[in-house]
């Protein structure tokens, strides 16, 4: 009975997990395929790399109003001077929230609605996608920007790193008349080299993860010691019902 | 009432009935010795019950029931600027996915052991009014962080209220106090959800606890204990609920305490199912989410509620199809006939169809997470009328079983 109990319970498990993967690979089916952005949040380098980046382009237009200049200096190790002389362009308190140079008023006029906030940008989008979408843009005469991008179609944020990374066309493969993007290809280098580009938008990225989470290694690291705990506490109460039981048949 | 003990103990005791309590719902709670796996589940039902309370207490003290504050107020202040608040928020958004899971399970149990039968069936019932309280409390909180799935889900949900024939338009407006889910719709939300449904639900375990404890426990073999009692009238194959299962249920919380750290600490977005990814973004009523799906734990009737056509674009009977998913469960007591009450001893092929319930069952809260497509909306067809059928066709097919001999005593399998 207990045998056919296991089984069961084996049973279920297994259906459950073969039901959610094929459910997952459904869901997952369709669209660009996103490039892995294997960003590395304990990595301080690459963070206050990304935090530069980020200060420097990204906050021009859209805000970052949940996250605190003087939490990311206690978070990427930065002292209260290197922020505000290198990350804090508009003169904000130390202790205060990242926003936009450009006013709601001037963006809508410029682009026709406010730039979203990148605060939980990561969360929402995921990192992997945000680095498809952010080495995906490629020159296309017929947007108003000269630029279309291959995991967001027809956006309206214009290539702000057109400089550094060149010229990029899109690559089609045909197969039975349907053409199908599949990547794009650089044919005119810009200031950087490819491989430097994509590494500063991994840093960007990792730093878009981190401001999206600023809590997240930590979380990591103290789930480990709750853990071991656990597994400890579990080893007592184990041993104490043994000991409770042993009279029962 | 007469002494019987001196000291502290016997003062309180002439006056409130503390050691009697004690002794009739723990100390001398008497228990069949062959509890399984199935059974930690009702301890740990409580155990989250208790993790959600304290939780949302202290996510209270900082939460703001405001539209133009609410989505900021958890997402700056409680997962950023609050000591610890992201862990009591991750807590909490963990806590009510393993709530379901955690009842889920309980309800299975009850299910395969026939404990919902003949005395049990105010149990039974009390644990349904228990489910449908904890999805009140599920689908109400899930609208207070106010975030793009917070607002489509709820839209969503109360849309179906209109389609109820002369009266939903009226009702509907009536239920979110405002044309449109707005500020109004929060703050009722957010009353009933940590004031008025969290008092139901004490109230209904409360009833649960006492039903169970008159009757006593059934058990993995469907024996009552108490047709064999010893000369002091204790029941020979009951153990004391304490010390024995209060050792092993800390167990039991153990194990649980793993799997949900597991899930708070390492992965508390669960891959976008215990926290959508679109609810990182605030609500925009004007903007509608390519794909709105329910959290989990409501998929397997968003699925049976989009199986069924609609009726002259009226999205009425899949409403009452889904209210009758839930409904039928209620009457499951008198459903089912035979008077065999654990899957052991009952027909080879009634285990199947149990079998063949649970895959329905999960393969509808898949779909109800998934975007329609003809295909899917076949194959949500077929397992919805698998769900009924295994309801509503109970009282004649297990008429028609052949069940093994029970034994007399439990089994210590």
């Amino acid at each position: 009975m207990k045998k056919a109990m296991i089984k069961t319970i084996l049973v279920l498990l297994f259906t459950t997990i073969a039901m959610i993967s094929t459910g997952l690979a459904m869901a997952a089916g369709g669209g660009y395929p996103k490039t892995p952005a294997n960003v590395d949040v304990d990595d301080m380098a690459s963070l206050q790399r990304g935090a530069k980046v980020f200060t420097d382009y990204c906050l021009s237009c859209h805000s970052a109003k949940f996250v605190r200049f003087n939490r990311v200096a206690t978070d990427l190790g930065l002292t209260e001077a290197e922020v505000m002389g290198n990350l804090n362009h508009l003169g904000v308190k130390f202790g205060a929230t990242m926003t936009a140079v450009m006013t709601d008023d001037y963006s809508k006029e410029a682009f026709g609605a406010v730039p979203p906030d990148l605060s939980l940008v990561a969360r929402s989008r995921g990192v992997d996608w945000l680095y498809t979408y952010l080495t995906g843009f490629y020159a296309d005469s017929a947007k108003t920007t000269g630029h279309n991008n291959v995991i967001f179609r027809d956006v309206g944020m214009p290539n702000i790193f057109w400089k550094q990374e060149g010229v990029k066309q899109a690559v089609y493969e045909e197969h039975d008349g349907v053409k199908t993007l599949v990547g794009v290809e650089v044919v005119e280098q810009g200031t950087m080299a490819p491989e430097e580009f994509n590494l500063m938008i991994r840093d960007l990225v990792a730093f878009l993860s981190y401001i999206g989470e600023p809590n997240q290694s930590y979380r990591k690291s103290l789930g480990i010691y709750v853990l071991v705990f656990l597994f400890i506490f579990f080893g007592f109460a184990y041993a104490m019902k043994k000991d409770y039981w042993k009279d029962v048949h | 009432m007469e002494q019987k003990s001196n000291g502290l103990m016997g003062w309180v005791d002439a006056r409130y009935p503390a050691t009697k309590t004690w002794e009739k719902h723990l100390a001398k709670y008497y228990t069949p010795k062959n509890f399984n796996f199935w059974y930690f589940f009702g301890s740990l039902a409580f155990m989250v019950l208790v993790i959600q309370i304290l939780s949302g207490v202290f996510l209270t003290m900082f939460y703001k029931p405001d539209t133009a504050l609410a989505f900021q107020s958890v997402e700056m202040g409680i997962m950023r600027d609050v000591e610890w608040g992201w862990l009591i928020r991750y807590f909490h958004s963990t806590g009510a996915s393993a709530f379901f899971i955690v009842v889920y399970l309980h309800m299975f149990r009850a299910l395969i052991y026939g404990s919902y039968k003949k005395p049990r069936e105010l149990i039974w019932i009390f644990g349904m009014l228990i489910f449908l309280a904890l999805m009140a409390e599920g689908f109400m909180g899930y609208l207070l962080p106010w975030g793009q799935m917070s607002f489509w889900g709820a839209q969503v949900i109360i849309n179906l209220v209109s389609a109820i024939p002369f009266v939903g338009e009226g009702l509907s407006t009536w239920v979110r106090g405002d044309f449109v889910i707005g500020d109004a719709t929060l703050n009722r939300f957010f009353s009933l959800h940590v004031a008025a449904i969290p008092l139901i639900l004490i109230g209904l375990i409360f009833a649960h606890i006492v039903a169970l404890h008159e009757v006593g426990s059934n058990n993995p073999d469907g024996v009552e204990i108490k047709k064999n009692k010893d000369a002091n009238g204790i029941p020979k194959d009951g153990i004391p609920f304490h010390p024995y299962y209060s050792v092993k249920d800390i167990v039991g919380v153990i194990v649980f305490l793993m799997f949900f750290s597991i899930v708070v600490f390492f992965m508390p977005e669960m891959f976008g199912y215990f926290l959508e990814h679109a609810n990182f973004e605030p609500a925009n009523p004007l903007k509608t989410p390519e794909h709105i799906a329910p959290v989990w734990y409501f998929t397997p009737y968003y699925s049976i509620l989009r199986a069924v056509p609609s009726i002259a674009g009226s999205a009425f009977p899949g409403v009452i199809a889904m209210g009758a998913a839930i409904v039928v469960m209620f009457f499951l007591p008198w459903l089912d006939r035979n008077p065999v009450k654990s899957i052991r001893y009952r027909a080879g092929w009634y285990k199947v169809l149990v079998a063949i319930f649970v895959v329905t069952f999960i393969v509808l809260g898949i779909l109800g997470t998934l975007s329609v497509t003809d295909g899917r909306t076949l194959l949500a067809q077929v397992c919805t009328a698998y769900y009924f059928a295994f309801f509503l066709l109970m009282p004649i097919y297990t008429k028609l079983e052949k069940n093994k001999p029970v034994p007399e005593r439990v089994t210590m399998k």
